[in-house]
């Protein structure tokens, strides 16, 4: 009868922390995790000894300094008595307002560009190639140079506008100027604002009248009530699928629905806030009145749009060839037409393919809108990244703050990209 | 596995990176200049007169004899200059981060920048104040009188805080459109998309003098701000400050004193003003008290000339520019200009 014994009790031995692979990779990992933390803390035991070798100490007191500086286009209330911080705040809102810009157009011209790139007509499938291929190959900075210049250099000056045989005239039955110094369009101005008017002075023979007006209020209404426009516009999108589903019956005039859920509450409001136009008018130097687009944003939006469009067309081309041939003959043996199949049969399949690398790309849109420097758009990288820093000295806190606001605009982006991207992906049962 | 190697190796390599920097702020920078050959010196990207390259690519400019003069002093070389174009934005970290060893670009001397900054300015080389120019068809014939305009402006600089105050203090408004540079600003303001550029009245002079047609512009008489320009180093390098400022003297006090490119050769040995022989190094021990060889002053003044011949050469009356000397004379001709004793 054989005995059974216990196998003798390993015993730890040092060297088993190299020569034994169980712990080998351990030992690895212990040995870099203490080299990186070394490494770090000599990067900042560096950063402090050299900032205090230089007399400057590690202080954000300045944000809250008089900034003394002008910002041509401010979104919130903001002027050189302002702080810094407020200075910061205002180019995050240009920034934000252009990658927001720019990610819709690059969007709209990459899905054009893309499908149309994919064209049976040669002139247009041409058209489209040297489209991306050009805005792709080429740097942004010099799209962004060369549209700047186009508008600075090729168009007329405001004073060009002025006298009685005007060199240059306002189009769309003068309510757009296109100067130089950028473009003036209607603004949308409310004689019930909610932000209160002012009544224009009395004179002899000429009565006080309300000066129409804007405030933030306004606009925030009106967003407001879009929205709720839109959810229920979807709502009522869902309410017909499901009738549709059970019934077999689409229900009749269900696109007037969603369109008129959209339309008419904000239609409403319009009216009751007094709704005008407010068009531009030439008065001393400059165009008052409207809405200033200077040439820095247009350059920048344009030049932004049609750069990353280039590489979204690519991007939406790779996911409609990703979509199988047999399901366009299938779609077309059913009798669709070629717009419903593209609509309804291959972009939604499609759009697997196609969104995780659209993330990337609104990534890159809003990251590469610091290029903002070349035209002097004053986005946040030109006020705290910029001007703040070589007002203050403060180069250390201002970048650390700028990497921070690209590092927490990136991430948002990404996760709600990633929230839509769940919802469209492959529904795996 | 592959993985691990390769953080280590960067964890390692980023501490050898960060004991390196460390080390380039140990020595003092007269010794890194003696030591490299040359003197880094920033300038700016471009103002004819001041700083500009010619035709054959040489620098030449009034804030150039600057660095040209400290060269030569140090090394007995004019031409051992290593020319570093800055932007107004970009001009204080090159120097704080050591890429330049000086600044001499029209920067104003400001409490901030002294203090704050941890700059040590050597003194003021061309005393100026900010002006605006526009063109002549538009009628303007004062600042008072550009209510609403479009004003180009270099950003990052002493001239945009002066703007917002002088027009919020007039309670007149303006449109601000942020430059980097003065060739940018200067295509900008004769496209017509600013009706106004404002900046040091020196600088608008000399980029009046490249227009095609000067006389079609005008500078308007409001002269809104004290600019003092003048060269600049670190904080902290007290010996290489002393060189910076000491050679900026040394020029003033040889325009006073009658020294010349042409004269320096041999009026330190024949002169019996005890001023001149001391600046001259042919008495006393001056240049060894800045650890620098006894004829420091001598050659930086026959390498650019005195101030007034730096002055008369690069922006002066006969050149196209224009400036006349106004406060920039000397003291003894009702200027400001006053370089302490040699002694």
């Amino acid at each position: 009868m054989a005995t059974l014994s216990d196998p003798p009790a390993e015993s730890f031995r040092l060297s088993q922390l190299i020569y034994d692979t169980r712990y080998r990779s351990l030992t690895i990992q212990v040995i870099v995790f203490i080299l990186i933390m070394l490494g770090l803390w000599e990067l900042v035991s560096n950063a402090i000894q050299n900032l205090s070798a230089l007399g400057k100490d590690f202080d954000f007191s300045f944000l809250g300094n008089r900034a003394g500086y002008d910002i041509n286009q401010r979104l919130i209330e903001y002027s050189n008595d302002s702080t810094h911080g407020r200075a910061a705040v205002v180019g995050i809102l240009n920034t934000l307002l252009v990658a927001f810009l720019g990610c819709v157009t690059a969007t709209i011209l990459g899905v054009i560009a893309g499908v149309l790139r994919l064209s049976n007509n040669w002139i247009v499938g041409r058209l489209m190639t040297v489209y991306v291929e050009g805005f792709r190959n080429i740097p942004l900075l010099l799209w962004i140079i060369v549209i700047f210049a186009i508008m600075t250099e090729g168009m007329p000056q405001p004073r060009d506008f002025r006298g009685d045989e005007p060199e240059a005239s306002m189009i769309l039955g003068d309510s757009v100027a296109v100067t130089n110094r950028g473009v003036y369009i209607p603004n949308l101005v409310f004689t019930r604002s909610l932000g209160g008017n002012e009544m224009s002075e009395a004179a002899d023979g000429v009565e006080a009248a309300i000066v129409p007006s804007v405030s933030g209020a306004d606009w925030t209404l009106i967003l407001v009530v879009l929205a709720l426009g839109i959810a229920a516009s979807i709502f009522i999108g869902r309410w017909g699928a499901a009738k549709q589903e059970r019934t077999g019956v689409r229900p009749p005039g269900l696109f007037w629905m969603r369109a008129g859920a959209i339309v008419i509450p904000v239609a409403i409001v319009l009216i009751v806030l007094g709704a005008t136009l407010d068009y531009p008018e030439l008065t001393g130097f400059n165009f008052s009145g409207g809405v200033h687009l200077r040439n820095a944003l247009i350059a920048l939006w344009f030049a932004l749009s049609l750069y990353t469009g280039a590489f979204i067309a690519e991007i939406v081309r790779a996911g409609i060839l990703s979509v199988s041939k047999g399901q366009t003959e299938a779609s077309a043996a059913l009798g669709m037409r070629p717009s419903w199949t593209m609509n309804l049969v291959i972009l939604p399949q499609a759009l697997r393919v196609i969104i995780p690398p659209l993330i990337s790309q609104y990534l890159n849109l809003t990251k590469n809108s610091s290029l903002a420097l070349a035209v002097g758009y004053m986005d946040v990288r030109s006020t705290l990244g910029g001007i703040t820093i070589n007002q203050t000295g403060r180069e250390l806190e201002g970048m650390l703050l700028l990497g921070g606001f690209y590092l927490i605009t990136s991430l948002v982006i990404s996760a709600v990209m990633n929230v839509y991207n769940n919802s469209v992906k492959l529904q795996e049962r | 596995m592959k993985k691990s190697v390769f953080l280590g190796t960067l964890a390692v390599a980023g501490t050898a990176a960060g004991f390196a920097a460390a080390d380039a702020h140990s020595s003092g920078t007269l010794a890194q200049i003696q030591e490299r050959g040359t003197l880094n010196c920033g300038v700016s990207t471009g103002l004819t007169g001041f700083s500009a390259p010619d035709a054959n690519g040489e620098w030449q400019g009034f804030d150039v004899a600057v660095c040209r003069a400290v060269a030569a002093a140090i090394l007995d070389d004019p031409s051992a200059v290593e020319f570093v174009p800055t932007t107004g934005q970009t001009r204080f970290t090159a120097l704080s981060s050591s890429e330049i060893d000086m600044l001499a670009r029209n920067t104003t001397w400001t409490f901030s920048r002294d203090v704050d900054l941890a700059f040590e300015f050597a003194g003021v080389n061309y005393y100026d104040g900010q002006g605006f120019m526009v063109p002549r068809e538009l009628g303007v014939s004062s600042a008072l009188e550009l209510d609403g305009a479009t004003v180009c402006i270099q950003t990052g600089t002493t001239t945009e805080l002066n703007l917002a105050d002088y027009f919020s203090s007039n309670n007149m408004s303006y449109e601000p459109v942020p430059i980097e540079t003065n060739a940018e600003a200067q295509q900008q303001y004769l496209a017509g998309a600013c009706d106004v550029y404002t900046t040091d009245a020196s600088g608008l002079a000399a980029t009046r003098a490249t227009f095609e047609d000067p006389s079609a512009h005008v500078l308007l008489p409001e002269i809104i701000s004290k600019e003092p320009l003048g060269p600049l180093v670190r904080h902290g390098d007290n010996e290489f400050g002393d060189i910076v400022r000491w050679t900026l003297n040394a020029l003033v006090a040889a325009e006073e004193l009658g020294v010349t490119s042409a004269n320096v050769g041999e009026i330190g040995n024949t002169t019996e003003n005890p001023e001149i022989r001391r600046l001259l190094g042919t008495e006393g021990e001056l240049g060894a008290m800045l650890g620098l060889d006894a004829d420091w002053a001598a050659r930086a003044i026959a390498a650019v000339g005195n101030y007034g011949e730096v002055f008369d050469g690069n922006i002066g009356e006969s050149t196209p520019i224009g400036l006349a000397r106004g406060l920039n004379a000397q003291w003894t001709d009702g200027g400001l200009l006053y370089a302490p004793p040699f002694r």
